[in-house]
């Protein structure tokens, strides 16, 4: 009965939408609840939409070389919100030599150009053992 | 559970938002939680927005929210979007229109997928309102799923609804035929700068002025959201008509009459499941089936012998 639910988010300047947009759509495929907010989101933003919309999972989407400050922010303010059992990934043009620290600052995982669809399936599967109703 | 029910009445955001949750997924604690919220609901405004997918609800609703706000009044929204009959899945993507908001903290934006209820609303949109009435929001608006002819559902929850047009959809029969255009409080011709809207204007007065009561007339608005023009006389008439269905004692009837339906509506959703779980209806059914679809019995013939068995053993216990 429980339904798990995802934001698909785009932190920081760059509109380049479309790796966003493929992800929330093969996860609606998956039977997820998929909350899209669109471009140019503030860390505080989407953060503030998670805890409204009670998700399980924020999917952070950046081109721009901006994520290692954008993505640990995220997972800061959600500490500082006392959320912080809201998994976060990260996807988008990410060097291979940025996923440990990314890593270390609290993303779960960051799935890279090219990644196969399943293997995000598989992470959430794997995650989803959230104890609430 | 106490502990909860404390939080959301103290507008805790997290503490709202697991409780919409809980609604949504039907936990066993859902029950208890509104009965306990239910001695705080009734102060808050309802209002419904609905209207065909692409018609400018979102936008609509992003500018209706500046301006509510501006009067310092507390707001939530629950956009409604629909499931995917076949994965159950949802993309909710209403709220990407209402982004600005996003880090006002009296502003409260909750997306919910229909989860297969049909009528445009989720089911659990009626409950989810009681959260947000007893955790003290001013103002409810409830975004339907991009509607069709006869998904008016909401209806049945608001205290006023909002009705959204635009031009392109149709001819003079499709404003004069039963369902949607009769469910209206307000109607908003939205993009108005689109060729027909005037023509549509003309043909919605027509329908209007066959609707019954005439003491409340039904204010007709052209409004758009793209260009915020329109906008504050929305809101004002929508304002003033509030204020007519108060004063006039029909806020109240409507809200009666809510809450017969609800009680009805949980009436029978109980009594179904007693009868399922006592007689096993689900596996009779495939019995039935078979007897029926061989045509050795009468589907109701079948029906009624064994409800008048059923209704004979009830008498002798």
């Amino acid at each position: 009965m429980r339904k798990i639910r995802i934001l698909i988010a785009k932190p920081g300047l760059d509109g380049h939408d479309r790796g966003a947009k493929y992800v929330a759509r093969a996860l609606k495929d998956a039977g997820y609840e998929v909350i899209y907010t669109g471009i140019r989101q503030t860390p505080e933003a989407i953060v503030k939409t998670a805890i409204q919309e009670d998700v399980d999972f924020i999917g952070l989407s950046l081109l721009s070389g901006a994520h290692n400050e954008l993505f640990p922010r995220v997972v800061q303010l959600l500490r500082e919100h006392h959320a912080e059992d809201i998994t976060v990934f990260g996807g988008g043009v990410i060097p291979e030599a940025d996923i440990p620290y990314l890593r270390e600052q609290g993303i779960a995982a960051i799935f890279t150009p090219g990644t196969p669809i399943s293997s995000i399936i598989t992470f959430i599967e794997a995650n989803r053992q959230r104890d609430r109703a | 559970m106490n502990e909860l029910v404390q939080q959301i009445l103290s507008s805790d955001l997290r503490s709202i938002a697991r409780a919409i949750s809980l609604i949504e997924n039907e936990s066993p604690l859902k029950e208890s939680l509104l009965d306990e919220l239910y001695p705080y609901c009734g102060k808050a405004q309802v209002w419904g927005l609905t209207g065909a997918p692409g018609a400018g609800k979102s936008s609509l609703l992003d500018k209706i929210i500046t301006l509510e706000r501006a009067q310092g009044k507390r707001i939530a929204v629950i956009a409604v979007d629909p499931s995917s009959p076949f994965s159950g899945g949802a993309i909710l993507g209403d709220r990407l229109r209402m982004q600005r908001h996003a880090l006002d903290d009296q502003v409260f934006i909750r997306s919910m997928a229909s989860r297969g209820h049909l009528g445009g609303i989720a089911g659990a949109t009626r409950d989810a309102v009681k959260v947000f009435d007893a955790a003290g929001f001013d103002l409810i608006i409830i975004e339907t799923i991009g509607v069709g002819q006869n998904e008016i559902e909401i209806v049945t929850l608001a205290d006023l609804v909002i009705l959204v047009l635009v031009p392109g959809l149709g001819d003079e029969i499709q404003a004069l035929k039963a369902g949607i255009m009769e469910i209206g409080d307000l109607y908003v011709i939205n993009k108005k700068d689109l060729e027909g809207a005037v023509k549509l204007k003309t043909q919605v007065e027509y329908v209007l002025q066959f609707k019954n009561d005439s003491s409340l007339k039904n204010p007709l608005l052209m409004t758009s959201a793209s260009l915020n023009e329109g906008i504050t006389e929305l809101v004002e008439a929508a304002e003033r008509y509030y204020d007519q269905l108060q004063k006039s004692g029909r806020l109240a009837e409507r809200r009666r009459q809510r809450l017969k339906r609800e009680f009805r509506e949980i009436i029978h959703a109980k009594i179904r499941q007693v009868v399922e779980v006592r007689y096993g209806i689900e596996s009779k059914i495939q019995d039935l089936t078979e007897l029926v679809w061989h045509h050795h019995e009468k589907p109701y013939r079948i029906i009624n012998n064994r409800l008048q068995k059923i209704i004979k053993e009830l008498n002798q216990q």
